[in-house]
């Protein structure tokens, strides 16, 4: 096996820390879960407008990466970023009540679920636009090298951002000045509804990475264990000055490219094979393993559906914004001129 | 008093700004030799490669960069060589600065200036020529500013740096060698217009280097007795409407001129404007002139064709007047 493919088959310690941090992990997987049913849910009540890009099956890239980060540090996401959003420590009736695009929204209800951002906890913004984040993390990295902080920044991305140019330009530009930044390829297979492998060459993200300097790792995406102690790696090497790095995440999309999507183009053996991969189940079972009770892995799951049962309430009574918010936030000079 | 260039005004606007603030970098191609136009000189040496930033030829990452340093507290000033070039970096632009404070409810914002030289350069063809400003005039988030002069260089690109939303900042390429004075103290607001010659005949609403040729044209109107206001808008987004409306309605004729061609151009948008909202003060229909809708051309012959000149605003500003009707307001 090739060193850099961290795995936790067979090796978990059997301690109380470890055993601590997995349901941690575990916890911020449920309540992800919870919230990606939940999303789904409203844009089949019609109470979510558009689409939402649901992360489901993904959570433990979210949660293992995530679990290593300060509240200071910094992370960028993508359209499939409420995870990520989460797993950073934002308030899941705020992230909700954006989705509903009420006033009580993080982002005042001008976002959606693909500009959800909280600068509070170092959430610099989901993005509507494939690899558009990878040149904004890393620019946040480079001003925190100016600065001489000693936050870090990650840097959330699926498989297809690697086929557009700001993947390239921004790993040199991270790994040419020297930054603190953990790019993370979150790889779920497609790019939208294409599969990524047919329309990529080469050996993939790592390689891609290693070819301009970087270092990192590949990990099972649906193992949070081999997740965090991957991540956890990563980011100990970048806090430590070594530059960026990157870790790639192979995972699976359970559903489709957006809430409207029923992927239809995966075959069901493909979808079954995958479903048995669901990394909440994969960490459930480490959990009994570990001496944990069921009925404590439940109480878990349980608390994170109220939660979350509580937030979408929350959203679903929550005033819509004033229309005249439409009109604020644009620009300070010029404003009132909008025609 | 000083008397400068139009580059070395930049230069000392930066200067300035950065021995300010220790916020504000310059991120871009080439800056540590001077930049293409020299407008960097020296920079470098004085504040270090850590804050006057040579990159790699990626815009995308340079302006997207910025954004992020931006969104974090910093005040970067982008260098895109020339407004051609920035096309290569249109996601991060539009979608990315010029979105980001509003997408997020204004939890971030994103000061930063966009250096990107527009104008004919004689002999860089169809990509190395363009004047897009109206481009970026179209999206909200952005204020536009487009000097036509050394003293303007220097306050625009000061207000610039300190305004806190993202600036397209748009100097000339045939500009960079002029001259003129700079006063101690000179300043100049974001969204306000200067008059560049007093008039009363007819006003000529224009900006960057077609203010000197439209300068040129009013001078020679002058020796036939006709009597023309010139107006530098300065910035385009937003533009000074009170300024040109006050003039207009003094003069009653409008002619729009800029270099940028002339369908969709921004002269559109105030030709539109004016005759929407001041119909009754206008004796003359409007009239815009910009260039024809082809791509720059190389061979002198050919460039020339997508040139305005002092001549045809000349031109264009007689058959203004020439067109003069009654007042609507006092024919009714």
């Amino acid at each position: 096996m090739e060193r850099t493919l961290i795995t936790t088959s067979g090796a978990s310690g059997r301690n109380d820390a470890h055993v601590a941090r997995l349901l941690e992990l575990y916890r911020t997987m449920a309540r992800i879960r919870a919230f990606e049913e939940a999303a789904e849910a409203a844009v089949g009540a019609g109470l979510v407008k558009g689409v939402v890009h649901l992360s489901t099956g993904q959570e433990a890239v979210a949660a293992g990466v995530c679990l290593n980060l300060t509240r200071t540090d910094l992370i960028t996401s993508t359209h499939r970023g409420h995870g990520h959003t989460l797993a950073k420590g934002a308030d899941p009736r705020s992230m909700m009540c954006e989705l509903f695009g009420r006033a009580s929204g993080i982002c005042g209800g001008k976002g959606g679920s693909m500009h959800i951002a909280d600068f509070g906890i170092g959430m610099l913004g989901a993005n509507g636009v494939v690899a558009a984040g990878i040149p904004i993390a890393v620019g946040a990295a480079h001003a925190m090298k100016l600065s001489g902080e000693d936050r870090i920044v990650v840097c959330f991305f699926g498989d297809g951002a690697i086929n557009r140019g700001p993947f390239l330009e921004g790993l040199n530009w991270a790994k040419a000045y020297g930054l603190p930044v953990l790019f993370v390829c979150e790889d779920n297979q497609y790019s939208a509804t294409t599969c990524t492998a047919q329309v990529s060459a080469g050996a993939g993200p790592l390689a891609r990475a290693r070819a301009i300097g970087l270092d990192g790792l590949e990990v099972d995406g649906n193992d949070v264990v081999a997740v965090d102690r991957a991540a956890g790696e990563l980011i100990r090497r970048v806090r430590a000055g070594e530059g960026p790095m990157l870790l790639h995440a192979r995972t699976y999309r359970i559903k489709g490219h957006t809430s409207s999507d029923p992927g239809a183009y995966r075959s069901p053996d493909e979808l079954a094979a995958q479903i048995a991969r669901d990394p909440l189940q994969r960490a459930a079972r480490m959990l009994v393993e570990l001496g944990v009770q069921p009925d404590a892995i439940q109480a878990i799951e349980r608390a994170a559906k109220d939660e979350i049962d509580a937030a979408y309430a929350a959203a679903a009574a929550a005033p819509w914004p004033e229309a005249m918010h439409a009109f604020s936030d644009v620009q300070d000079v010029g404003a009132g001129q909008w025609r | 008093m000083a008397v400068m260039t139009y580059a070395e005004a930049a230069r000392q606007a930066l200067r300035d700004a950065m021995r300010r603030d220790p916020r504000v970098v310059a991120i871009g191609e080439d800056l540590g030799r001077g930049g293409v136009f020299g407008q960097y000189k020296g920079l470098q040496q004085e504040f270090g490669a850590h804050r006057i930033i040579d990159t790699p030829i990626s815009e995308a990452t340079i302006v997207g960069a910025a954004v992020g340093m931006a969104l974090v507290g910093h005040r970067p000033v982008v260098e895109m060589r020339i407004a051609d070039f920035a096309l290569c970096a249109a996601d991060e632009l539009v979608n990315q600065g010029a979105k980001a404070r509003y997408m997020f409810g204004g939890q971030g914002r994103v000061p930063l200036v966009v250096r990107q030289p527009i104008g004919i350069w004689t002999g860089f063809a169809a990509q190395h020529s363009q004047s897009l400003e109206a481009w970026y005039v179209h999206v909200p988030g952005f204020v536009v500013v487009a000097p036509s002069t050394p003293a303007d260089n220097y306050a625009l690109l000061s207000a610039a740096i300190r305004c806190d939303d993202p600036v397209i900042y748009m100097e000339h390429k045939e500009l960079w060698a002029t001259s003129g004075d700079v006063p101690d103290g000179y300043d100049a607001a974001l969204g306000k217009a200067r008059i560049a010659r007093p008039g009363n005949d007819l006003t000529i609403v224009t900006w960057s280097k077609a203010v000197h040729l439209a300068l040129e044209a009013a001078d020679a109107a002058a020796r036939d007795g006709l009597s023309v206001e010139v107006i530098d808008l300065r910035t385009l987004w937003p533009w000074d409407r009170e300024t040109v409306f006050a003039s207009v309605a003094r003069t009653g004729r409008l002619l729009v001129v800029h270099e940028a061609v002339q369908a969709a151009g921004f002269g559109a948008e105030i030709a539109a404007t004016v005759a929407e909202c001041l119909d009754g003060e206008l004796v003359a229909p409007v009239r815009r002139l910009g260039a024809p809708r082809i791509p720059v051309p190389y061979a002198p012959p050919l460039e020339d064709a997508a040139r305005i000149t002092a001549e045809q605003i000349l031109a264009a500003a007689r058959q203004t007047v020439a067109a003069t009707r009654r007042r609507r307001s006092a024919a009714e």
